[in-house]
């Protein structure tokens, strides 16, 4: 028996946040749910934004009738349905290791709550970004290549519904991982997150008295999908003062990062 | 080396660890003793600091948990099995691990190769058969090379070579003057392993000395004999002031003296013996009475609830 500490001929380097980041992306790649969720994304977003585009061809013959931008809004209908996708893989990001108990492996790898959820924030944001983003310009291209025309879209426009869209998206999936982290279980996070998508607009079918008109509209305008649809179409329907332009980036940013301090501070206080 | 101090942990109203204090020590095995529902797992998760502490400390080398920046490389833990994602290969599950503590990528293949899991790798992790998944949550633990090895139950659902495995494996990683801490409820099974021994029931410290001391002093030695002379036998045992107890199989048992001096006793009345031993009563029943009072969840005798009694209370 000997009373030496053991000295382990494995270099001892000083871990940072860039080593959590690279173990992350491993995490993230190597399921092969990952890869599922985003390719039906890619798939929901590009298929309906084409064949919405064909429909409408053969319908209208005139190419006057996309004037304004509003070929780029086409993709609207396809991201409308993606949400559900990015939805469901922020709250997996982190519920599947609450529910595999791998969270615990991890913590004990990594005792820095602060640093485990930003990396997987931000890889998953990157990852979220890029696809969205990429496929958002992807099928924006193929619906003006199908129609013929990009209706006199502005750049801005241009960079709304891509890059804009792109930030839009992964920031719904942020906030969908930090309330992953705060319930720490895969159906009630994606119940709560989808619950979220529709319930303004159950609740404005409800609030159907004339006294209550604003609320419901501003419910309805300040729903998930009527912000990410504002930065399809630029502003509401209706000319009303409501959200327009990159607002609605501005309004989940600020929901998302609520939510995110929560998780900080639920992650860093329960036990694992 | 783990100290904890005074460390205690409630949930609600119920203390599941209670003021516990003892030191694991490095270059040997440290068996951490409890029966079911004890506190060993809480306190194991608390060392690693996966739940906090109501009050108390613990500090490895000195420092807390969450000081340590490549904790890896300081402790590797076993809490079980199955805290790895199944749809992860084998071999993803531990990249991750190694990445996030800057561990080089060819540690992983060389702990998968020390397991004995190098051939199924690239499989995924949830296919694995209970033996391999203990295997692949030893390989984790052993990925940052540490000082420190904790293992939770680290037996379950192994076979009898299995067992064999991790009992040499245990035993060679202390002889290289690692700190290994392994919990159990199984007391031979730490008869095997362990050098120290803490044990606990209810949370509450009740052991903390050698394997050697605690046999010393908690298993009873006593005499074995058989003899067809029952009557004789017991007559000159009681002249000599000894009582037999009778065994239950035809032997008699007697306590408080050598073979030898029975012996000689037995010869002199030229009483013919069958069996003649020395005993040792278990350390299983040593422990077993030291933790008599501390089982949470205790079987009940009889099958089944009695008509009558239950139903007017209910």
């Amino acid at each position: 028996m000997t009373t030496t500490p053991y000295t382990s001929p494995i270099p001892v380097r000083r871990a940072h946040l860039g080593d959590a980041i690279a173990s992350e992306w491993t995490k993230m790649r190597s399921l092969r749910s990952t890869l599922w969720t985003l390719g039906v994304m890619v798939v929901l977003v590009l298929g309906l934004g084409v064949l919405l585009a064909y429909a409408i061809g053969e319908a209208s013959a005139s190419p006057d009738a996309y004037e304004g931008g509003s070929v780029l809004t086409l993709g609207l209908l396809g991201m409308l349905l993606a949400t559900v996708c990015v939805i469901t893989l922020g709250v997996l990001t982190i519920t599947s290791e609450f529910g595999t108990g791998m969270i615990r492996t991890t913590l004990t790898a990594c005792p820095s709550r602060g640093r485990v959820l930003t990396a997987k924030a931000i890889v998953f944001f990157a990852l979220v970004f890029v696809t969205t983003t990429l496929v958002s310009a992807f099928t924006a291209a193929a619906q003006c290549a199908v129609l013929g025309t990009t209706g006199g879209a502005s750049a801005g426009q241009w960079i709304r519904v891509t890059v804009g869209v792109g930030l839009f998206m992964a920031f719904l999936g942020l906030l969908s991982l930090a309330v992953g982290a705060l319930l720490r279980h895969s159906a009630g996070s994606i119940t709560t997150m989808i619950g979220l998508v529709l319930l303004p607009y159950v609740l404005a079918i409800g609030l159907y008295t004339r006294e209550l008109n604003d609320l419901r509209t501003a419910l309805v305008e300040y729903s998930i999908p009527a912000l990410l649809g504002t930065l399809y179409t630029g502003g509401p329907v209706g000319g009303m003062p409501m959200p327009s332009g990159w607002q609605p980036l501005w309004i989940i940013m600020g929901v998302t990062a609520v939510a995110l301090a929560g998780a900080y501070t639920a992650l860093d206080r329960r036990d694992a | 080396m783990i100290e904890l101090e005074g460390l205690t942990k409630r949930f609600g109203t119920k203390t599941a660890v209670d003021r516990l204090s003892f030191t694991v020590r490095p270059g040997m095995v440290t068996g951490f003793l409890g029966p079911n529902g004890a506190g060993k797992s809480t306190t194991m998760r608390m060392m690693l600091d996966l739940d906090a502490p109501t009050s108390g400390t613990v500090r490895i080398d000195g420092r807390h948990y969450r000081e340590l920046d490549e904790p890896l490389k300081y402790i590797g833990a076993l809490l079980d099995a199955k805290a790895l994602h199944g749809g992860r290969t084998a071999y993803h599950n531990l990249l991750c691990l190694a990445q996030s503590n800057r561990i080089p990528e060819r540690r992983v293949g060389e702990v998968l190769d020390l397991v004995g899991l190098s051939a199924v790798a690239r499989k995924k992790s949830k296919n694995f058969s209970m033996g391999m998944g203990q295997r692949l949550g030893i390989a984790a633990a052993l990925l940052g090379d540490p000082r420190i090895l904790m293992f939770d139950e680290p037996v379950n659902g192994l076979d009898p070579e299995g067992i064999h495995w991790i009992r040499n494996l245990m035993k060679h990683l202390a002889t290289e003057g690692r700190t290994i801490f392994v919990s159990s409820h199984l007391m031979s099974e730490m008869a095997l392993t362990a050098d120290h021994l803490v044990v606990i029931g209810q949370g509450k410290l009740l052991a903390d000395m050698s394997m050697a001391d605690f046999i010393q002093r908690n298993s009873r030695s006593y005499v074995r004999l058989r003899t067809p002379q029952r009557e004789l036998t017991r007559d000159v045992l009681a002249s000599a002031g000894l009582t037999a107890v009778d065994a239950g199989d035809g032997a008699l048992e007697i306590d408080g003296e050598s073979t030898e001096r029975i012996g000689e006793l037995l010869a002199e009345h030229r009483v013919v013996l069958h069996e003649l031993s020395a005993q040792r009563a278990s350390l299983e029943e040593a422990f077993m009475q030291m933790t008599a009072g501390a089982v949470e969840y205790h079987a009940h005798d009889g099958a089944g609830p009695q008509w009558g009694a239950d139903v007017k209370g209910a």
